[in-house]
């Protein structure tokens, strides 16, 4: 049931609204596969159970060339079995989906491509300093079916600055018309150092409303379920047989392994870990033998908590049977003292509490006064 | 006795006191050299991080001389105006001061301040001109206004850097040689002054005491002069790097005592130590109470914590005597204590010291001076918070406290200082040219102008070359009303202020924008009101929270997620509830934060 993630740290260009690891010099590229496959080989005795799913996210894993990805799988074969593997997803940008690279990525035994299309418009295209254009971003979808992709997902960005109602609309109606089996769609987030996060303190871009961003989640979660998508979770809409089993299984608490600079893992009892995020640091630390992941043991009230968090942003709630008997009473108690105005935003279900999906945009709120006192 | 010196060192802030006392130390190798770090003596947590001196701290060191061994003990003192009563009290312990000055900045307001208290006590003066080693240093300009100020000889200067060690030798034999060793006679009745204290959760209370007269000994029962309470002398010492032990300490020297003293309010600093047989015949003159600039409300956040806040703020008061309080309640925070500071940064210090040592989450609500005012049936009331302020109707007239300022800067700034002043109602009374480009102005200034922002404001637009000290000249007439702040059309009296007149729309505006920013949307609209009487001047509205979630929770995201949001409940814990608003506990000091 373990899943395994591969951190792929390079991108054509940043995005200005990206805060994750990665970098646009590709100088490190090869050295850092090396290091990435050398540290496949040093922890494959961590999951001793045939994997199910494996993920290729990052940075861009679409970027890397035929030779860098065949080395990958040889070193993921050597270290596991992958014969029990059932979705194997890679994160592509649209403008690499090439006729050879998605053959490539077709006869590696990648079957489910997560494409990062944000907008079909060129100018919010620009806005983001995404490497694509809406033309790439039309057919894109349309190119993976022809090289026979059964399986695809997009993302889409909605509270982006300058965007009108209808545009966000027609972005919607676009993604439903390709037909994708699944569709992740994330509020813009400025996070600190990044160069969105300066264009806005230098007043160049304005955040859009709260009352806004509001709208157009619920415009988009009343257009997906009329198109047969199930919303089973904050961000992530799929047709019934098509949920996403990798990023699931985070949320379930199941056993993942990353690979590569940055990558966490999880033993799915108690250990989380994560990998040096620098690229060069992590060359450096694996192939000389030392420490290149630190890691914390979660006590049973941050394993809790962490149901509490993971539970309440999906379809599912969590499940009060699974906590300690004291946790249990004391999440119990923590719903009971709630507001009238938030406790109107979660259900309760027998042993099953979640977040009623038209106000998941306060799964936060909910969040923290449901959880535990650590 | 002729063998010790009792010392203190006093400066301006930042002119290196705590520097160059780390190399008496080194020199005297009364600290080890792995223990020896930059401002040795600045021992609490709050020192270190704002790099500033907060607590007046004694330390003894031994040095030989012409084969002549000496005990040295040495007070490092804050610079900071809002701590002179540290130095008085470290004054009052010694026979002498080195009066510091940097001599890249030259003489400041504090300089001449703490030289004053000294002479008040007949202290020998040692001069001593620091940060000698820095480019900048103007020496001859500089040992000018000391001659000037002090009368003394241009050859009893003593030349030194804390940075390079620079005149340490020469300023610890002028120490011997012209600090007086104390006079006392160690077989008279004990009679030891109480300068400080702190209280210790596993050893109670610990008193710092000089001894005038007379001999302590271990387990000698002892009284207080003024509380007349018998103890027994558990554990004498005196104070090195660490507390040490002995049998006995004699008349001119400098120890503690540590006597099962559990209550705060058994002990005053000031007070006089002697035997409860054969005590002394009179007490030596304590220390004068301080007289607060400055008056605010401390609160618990949880109102159930009154008590413990109370206890701390005994134990708190033990260590720091300039603060006062007493109790008052407040319709929007319950239980807590009217206080008085010293000035802002005193106010600050106080709520980060209950915080850090005694682990209390408390509001501090806006600060005020304390006014008088008439009421038309021609009673004076004091006014040290704006809920005494009487209703307008009954209101006559308002008086309010006046300083002299006396502000010394470069002659390049006094148009700038001058608009400052005239800003916050400042009257220019006199101007002198101490040198070609050094000016002492003089202004009557409201006290309520300048305890607020008004020292940094000086510092920022003399680009540090202003120094300032005040007095207290009395009070004047002043056209002052109360503004009220009003949460979802609830007045919430730990919000209100007392203000002029014609700041009132102006500083309304400016509150509720404050507020606005500090208070965080909740699931409901938020109404903010400022109001004068039955006027609204100023309204502002925080929206309600219509999102408030992360869009991305995969692999990497859980565990960071769960610890921000873990840490956002903990912030949520320390706001203070009100009806049902949840106000930060900065926002009672909105009024301060106006830019
Ligand atoms: N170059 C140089 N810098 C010095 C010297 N003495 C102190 N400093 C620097 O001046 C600053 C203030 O020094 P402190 O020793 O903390 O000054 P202080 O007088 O104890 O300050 P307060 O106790 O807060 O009044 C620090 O940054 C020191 O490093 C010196 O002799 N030379
Ligand atoms: S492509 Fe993805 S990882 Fe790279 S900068 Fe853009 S958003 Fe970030
Ligand atoms: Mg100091």
């Amino acid at each position: 049931m373990a899943g395994i993630y591969i951190h792929i740290p390079f991108c054509k260009q940043a995005c200005t609204y990206c805060d994750f690891h990665f970098s646009t010099n590709q100088k490190l590229r090869k050295p850092v596969i090396d290091a990435l496959c050398l540290e496949i080989e040093m922890r494959q005795s961590e999951i001793n159970e045939a994997p199910s799913t494996l993920y290729f996210g990052g940075g861009s894993p679409s970027i890397l060339d035929s030779q860098q990805l065949n080395q990958i799988f040889r070193s993921l074969s050597n270290a596991f079995d992958l014969s029990a593997l059932e979705e194997v997803t890679l994160e592509s940008n649209p403008d690499d989906h090439t006729e050879e690279k998605l053959n490539l990525w077709k006869s590696l035994g990648i079957n489910r491509l997560s494409i990062g299309i944000q907008s079909f418009i060129d100018r919010d295209l620009s806005l983001m300093n995404r490497a694509h254009n809406a033309k790439d971003a039309e057919l894109c979808v349309q190119k993976a079916r022809e090289a026979g992709f059964e399986k695809v997902t997009i993302d889409l960005i909605y509270g982006i600055p300058n965007q009108s109602e209808e545009e966000w609309k027609s972005n919607i109606q676009r993604a439903i018309d390709l037909n994708p089996e699944h569709i992740s769609a994330y509020c813009l987030t400025v996070e600190e150092k990044t160069a969105l996060y300066h264009q806005m303190e230098k007043g160049e871009i304005s955040e859009k409303d709260d009352e806004v961003i509001e709208q157009e989640y619920l415009t988009l979660q009343c257009m997906l379920s009329e198109s047969g998508y199930v919303h089973y979770e904050i961000s992530n809409f799929g047709k019934p047989e098509h949920l996403a089993t990798h990023n699931a299984n985070y949320w379930k608490g199941l056993a993942y392994i990353g690979f590569g600079p940055s990558a966490h893992s999880f033993d799915g009892a108690n250990k989380r870990s994560w990998n040096i995020s620098n690229n060069a640091q992590y060359i450096k630390a694996v192939n000389s033998g030392g420490q290149f992941l630190d890691e914390e043991i979660l006590r049973p009230e941050d394993r809790s908590n962490e149901q509490i968090m993971t539970g309440l942003r999906r379809s599912t709630g969590f499940d009060l049977d699974q906590f300690p008997k004291e946790h249990a009473l004391m999440v119990q108690q923590n719903i009971n003292a709630m507001d009238d105005q938030l406790k109107a935003c979660i259900w309760q279900n027998e042993s099953h509490v979640g977040i009623h999906p038209e106000k998941w945009l306060l799964a936060d709120a909910v969040i923290r006064e449901i959880m535990i006192d650590s | 006795m002729k063998h010790i010196r009792n010392f203190c060192i006093i400066a301006h802030i930042d002119h290196g006191k705590s520097t160059l006392a780390d190399r008496l130390l080194q020199v005297t190798g009364t600290v080890s050299e792995r223990d020896l770090k930059e401002q040795t003596l600045d021992d609490m947590d709050i020192e270190r991080e704002r790099g500033i001196t907060i607590k007046s701290h004694a330390i003894q060191m031994d040095y030989k001389l012409n084969g002549e061994q000496y005990v040295l003990n040495l007070i490092d003192t804050p610079g900071h105006v809002d701590f002179s009563y540290e130095v008085s009290r470290a004054i009052a312990a010694c026979e002498g001061a080195l009066l510091l000055v940097d001599a890249t900045q030259g003489i400041e307001a504090q300089t001449i301040s703490n030289l004053y208290l000294a002479m008040e006590h007949d202290h020998v003066i040692i001069p001593v001109l620091n940060k000698m080693d820095l480019p900048s240093a103007m020496p001859e300009e500089v040992k000018d206004q000391m001659v000037e100020l002090l009368g003394c000889e241009r050859d009893e200067i003593i030349s030194a850097s804390g940075k390079t060690g620079e005149g340490v030798d020469a300023l610890l034999a002028a120490i011997i040689d012209r600090i007086p060793a104390p006079k006392g006679d160690p077989n008279a009745p004990l009679q030891a002054l109480i300068f400080d204290s702190v209280f210790n959760p596993f050893r109670g209370v610990i008193a710092y005491f000089r001894i005038m007269n007379g001999t302590l000994r271990e387990k000698d029962l002892v009284k207080f002069y003024y509380t007349n309470k018998k103890y027994i002398s558990e554990e004498i010492g005196v104070l090195r790097m660490k507390p040490e032990k002995k049998k006995e300490i004699s008349a001119g020297n400098v120890g503690y005592i540590i006597s099962g003293i559990k209550q705060a309010k058994e002990i005053k600093v000031g007070d006089t130590l002697t035997h409860f047989e054969k005590p002394c015949s009179e007490a030596i003159d304590g220390f004068e109470n301080v007289k607060p600039m400055v008056f605010a409300g401390i609160f618990p956040v949880e109102t159930d914590d009154f008590e413990e806040l109370r206890d701390a703020m005994d134990k708190l008061q033990l260590n720091d005597a300039s603060l006062t309080f007493e109790p008052e309640s407040s319709a929007a925070l319950g239980f807590g204590f009217r206080c008085g500071f010293l000035g802002m940064l005193h106010m600050e210090i106080v709520q980060e010291r209950l915080e850090r040592e005694f682990d209390m989450t408390v509001i501090t609500t806006v600060p005020n001076v304390s006014y008088f005012a008439t009421t038309t049936d021609q009673q004076r009331l004091v006014v040290n918070n704006p809920s005494d302020f009487p209703d307008p109707s009954r209101l006559e007239s308002v008086e309010e406290p006046f300083i002299n300022a006396q502000i010394i800067t470069k002659s390049d700034y006094v148009g700038s200082v001058m608009n400052l002043c005239i800003e916050k109602r400042g009257a220019l009374k006199n101007q002198v040219y101490l040198t070609s480009d050094r000016v002492e102005m003089s202004f009557e200034m409201p006290l309520a102008e300048i305890v607020f922002d008004f020292y940094d404001r000086l510092k920022s637009i003399s680009k540090g070359y202003a120094s300032f000290d005040y007095h207290p000249i009395g009070y004047h007439v002043s056209n002052l009303v109360k503004m009220d702040i009003l949460l979802n059309g609830d007045q919430v009296d730990a919000l209100s202020a007392l203000i002029h007149k014609d700041n009132a729309f102006h500083l309304g505006k400016k509150i509720c924008l404050k507020l606005k920013e500090l208070i965080p949307r909740q699931q409901f609209e938020i109404a903010i009101q400022a109001g004068i009487g039955a006027k609204i001047v100023a309204r502002e509205t925080v929206k309600a929270l219509r999102k408030d979630v992360t869009a991305k929770c995969y692999g990497g995201d859980i565990s960071r997620k769960r610890k921000l949001l873990e840490k956002q409940k903990k912030g949520k814990k320390k706001m203070k509830q009100i009806g049902n608003v949840e106000i930060p506990q900065q926002a009672f000091l909105a009024v301060l934060k106006l830019d």
